[in-house]
């Protein structure tokens, strides 16, 4: 299997050194307390914040994450670390008036990107809207069950994180467990998250999710290209969401839910590219973003063809 | 510093000893821990999957009490201000009493907080220099900052004047009255911080009002003195504690006031809501069970403590009323549960409901929160009544625990320097 070259994405200052004396005395303090652990617990529970881990510390991390899936899945597990690629920003575009509500992108998301079947976790909340009172939530059912999509009358509203510029989940995190990376996706260290699920009282999209139990993948189902900052398989007890298919798209491809739309309601692209396909929607369709009147500035965008 | 540790050795010792029922209070409330210890360890094994919380009602019952206790432990120390700045006497021991429910109650938050995280283990995270605490921009970092200086300062406090009162000495003037002082704006950054936590997310249009910090205090204001109304007619009863009925009066009558503008607050908010009639009502109309809302769970709570608060505030506005021991004492079980319900059921569950996508999930505690919850009561109750037992041994100077050996001045109990 070939192996990537590891970087965190963004190395931190260690800072001045009385910050660095005192964390080195609380960690002896700790350590002298867990001496009676073996190293590998020791290391795991004393893993730093993924941006402040050193280029060894994040392949012993990563190291160790393959042992643990193999383990646990039986599977030989890549967790690459691709970093955020020079002068690309991803932004996400969604066609309403192709969308036709099958939710094909919902389940193609579960399968790419390790989600629990049980308990059932989506990434893609897909609403069914009524046509006569267009984008509004008072009439929007995210339960639908139809023999046939479309149904008369309605329109579908898929939702899902719409990577914040002002992103009110990274601004409440506790411990800085979530952030935006370079290329403009939030994302969420899963060893690092408490589960205090302050992110999900702070979203205004219900994209963040939480996992109430572990999570349980059939053994043969497991995605075994992950990232570390996506989709690799999560714990209980910390939360997860969206972060634009990292293991495909930093590695030039198009996102799971993307490439499985039948009718190509869904456009992908880097931003600072104006020859991008998001740019052409940007620039020649009338755009929207979802809860405007907060600010907080997607990077996934909204129109109607017609 | 050997002083301090007989000091330390004698609290103990006082601190377990007692009649029969008090064994048996104590008995009872380690059978709740017990039951409480059980429960979590099922949560801790399965997940907060054993509770009733869920996505779309991602905080519940815990955040509620918690957010019900950083009011108590607030509102405790308000008493302090008239008590130690005002040497007004009667209200000097009640004062103690209410840095130690101070002390009980953040104990009983950090709890609460530490139950609902979904990785307890890494509660560390948060701490500065171990951790990476998201200072200051997370409110939540915030929180953990002001409630640790505020135990630290109450525990400090009332270390100082028991230590002092088991030498026989009054407490030092130079040490005692700066921290106290401290200790008022830090009960008021308390509340602050924590109604900031969530008026601060504009995501949940229900907790994003100005108003959510000047109404937390308001109804903390109730609750804090309604609970220490209560607990001082039993310690009273159980202790040599001597507290005046004139002292409860006065506590009520500022109750009232406090009651007064916590109404006019609410009835503020509800006007602007129902009044501008836009989407945003749909919480309150959740909250109350209208409209859309008919079959709301939490409509037949929310009546209840709307019926309460109004009904205690009458009882203790009438003169005739607030100083009748049986009425009074009605008044603060009311007031108790209406702000236990507006703070547990009626903050928390209305902003998650109708969630951000508009999604109505009716959540109702499980029996794991329920038994947890109970188990963190239980425990504080324990903590409280071994702090009062020997606060009182100490103010009222049991003759086994003399200890005059070196005191430069003798003081009897609940005087005052000059």
């Amino acid at each position: 299997m070939k192996k990537l070259p590891l970087y965190p994405s963004e190395p931190v200052q260690t800072g001045e050194s009385r910050r660095g004396f005192l964390k080195m005395m609380a960690q002896a303090a700790g350590i002298t307390l867990l001496a009676s652990c073996d190293a590998e617990t020791r290391e795991r529970f004393f893993q730093q914040n993924f941006r402040e881990l050193s280029p060894a510390q994040l392949r012993r991390a990563i190291a160790r994450m393959e042992r643990d899936y193999k383990d646990q899945y039986g599977a030989d597990v890549r967790v690459g670390a691709e970093p955020a690629i020079d002068g690309v920003i991803f932004a996400y575009a969604l066609d309403l008036s192709r969308c036709i509500g099958c939710r094909r992108c919902v389940h193609a998301c579960v399968w790419e990107n390790n989600l629990s079947r049980d308990p059932e976790i989506h990434y893609i909340t897909v609403l069914e809207m009524e046509k006569r009172h267009g984008v509004d939530l008072h009439h929007a059912d995210a339960y639908y069950e139809a023999d046939q999509v479309p149904r008369e009358g309605h329109f579908y509203f898929p939702v899902a994180c719409q990577q914040c510029d002002h992103s009110p989940c990274e601004k409440v995190c506790p411990v800085g467990a979530t952030w935006k990376e370079p290329d403009g996706v939030v994302v969420i260290d899963y060893d690092w998250c408490i589960g205090c699920r302050y992110c999900m009282a702070a979203c205004p999209y219900g994209a963040r999710h939480f996992n109430w139990a572990t999570p349980t993948i059939p053994k043969g189902e497991l995605n075994p290209d992950t990232h570390i900052l996506g989709n690799r398989p999560r714990p209980k007890g910390v939360v997860e969401k969206c972060h634009f298919c990292l293991q495909r798209t930093r590695n030039g491809r198009y996102p799971a839910c993307l490439e499985v739309c039948p009718v190509g309601a869904r456009k992908f692209g880097n931003l600072l590219d104006p020859d991008s396909e998001i740019r052409q929607v940007i620039d020649t369709k009338r755009i929207f973003v979802f809860k405007e009147e907060l600010d907080t500035q997607p990077k996934f965008f909204y129109f109607y063809e017609a | 510093m050997r002083r301090f540790m007989r000091f330390v050795g004698a609290s103990l010792w006082v601190s377990v000893r007692g009649r029969p029922a008090y064994y048996a209070w104590l008995g009872f409330l380690l059978v709740l821990v017990a039951i409480g210890v059980h429960a979590y360890a099922e949560q801790y094994e399965y997940g907060l999957i054993t509770t009733s919380m869920r996505d779309p009602v991602s905080w519940g019952f815990y955040i509620g009490n918690f957010t019900f206790l950083v009011g108590v432990a607030a509102a405790a120390v308000v008493l302090v201000i008239p008590a130690y700045l005002y040497h007004w006497k009667p209200i000097k021991e009640i004062a103690l009493i209410g840095e130690l429910l101070a002390i009980a109650a953040i104990i009983m938050c950090i709890m609460f907080v530490t139950v609902d995280v979904g990785s307890p283990l890494r509660v560390w995270h948060m701490v500065p220099f171990f951790g990476s605490p998201n200072f200051p921009r997370s409110l939540l970092a915030w929180d953990v900052v002001v409630l640790s200086g505020y135990l630290g300062l109450n525990v400090l406090i009332a270390t100082h004047i028991l230590f002092r009162s088991y030498q026989n000495r009054h407490y030092s003037k130079r040490f005692a009255v700066p921290l106290i002082m401290a200790s008022i704006p830090a009960a008021v950054a308390i509340h602050t911080v924590t109604a900031f936590l969530f008026s601060g997310l504009p995501a949940r249009s229900y907790w994003n009002a100005a108003i959510l910090a000047p109404r937390f205090l308001t109804s903390a204001f109730c609750s804090g003195p309604a609970i220490i109304l209560v607990l001082l007619q039993i310690l009273r009863r159980t202790t040599r504690l001597k507290v005046a009925d004139e002292a409860l009066f006065k506590i009520a009558e500022l109750m009232a006031y406090a009651m007064f503008i916590n109404l006019f607050l609410f009835g503020a908010e509800i006007f602007r809501d129902y009044y501008s009639a836009t989407h945003h009502v749909m919480h309150y109309e959740f909250l109350f069970g209208r409209g859309n809302y008919g079959d709301s769970s939490i409509a037949p709570y929310a009546w209840f403590a709307l019926f309460a608060s109004i009904t205690a505030f009458l009882l203790f506005l009438i003169p005739k009323t607030r100083k009748n021991l049986i009425t009074l004492n009605i008044g603060a079980v009311l007031i108790y549960a209406g702000v236990y319900i507006e703070k547990g059921v009626a903050l928390v569950i209305p902003g998650f409901a109708p969630s951000t996508l508009g999604e109505i999930y009716e959540y109702a505690p499980s029996s794991i929160e329920l038994r947890v919850s109970m188990g963190i009561f239980a425990f504080g109750a324990i903590l409280f009544t071994l702090m009062v037992n020997v606060a009182t041994a100490f103010l009222f100077k049991n003759p086994e625990l003399q200890d005059n050996h070196d005191s430069d001045e003798v003081v009897g109990p609940g005087s005052r320097g000059g």
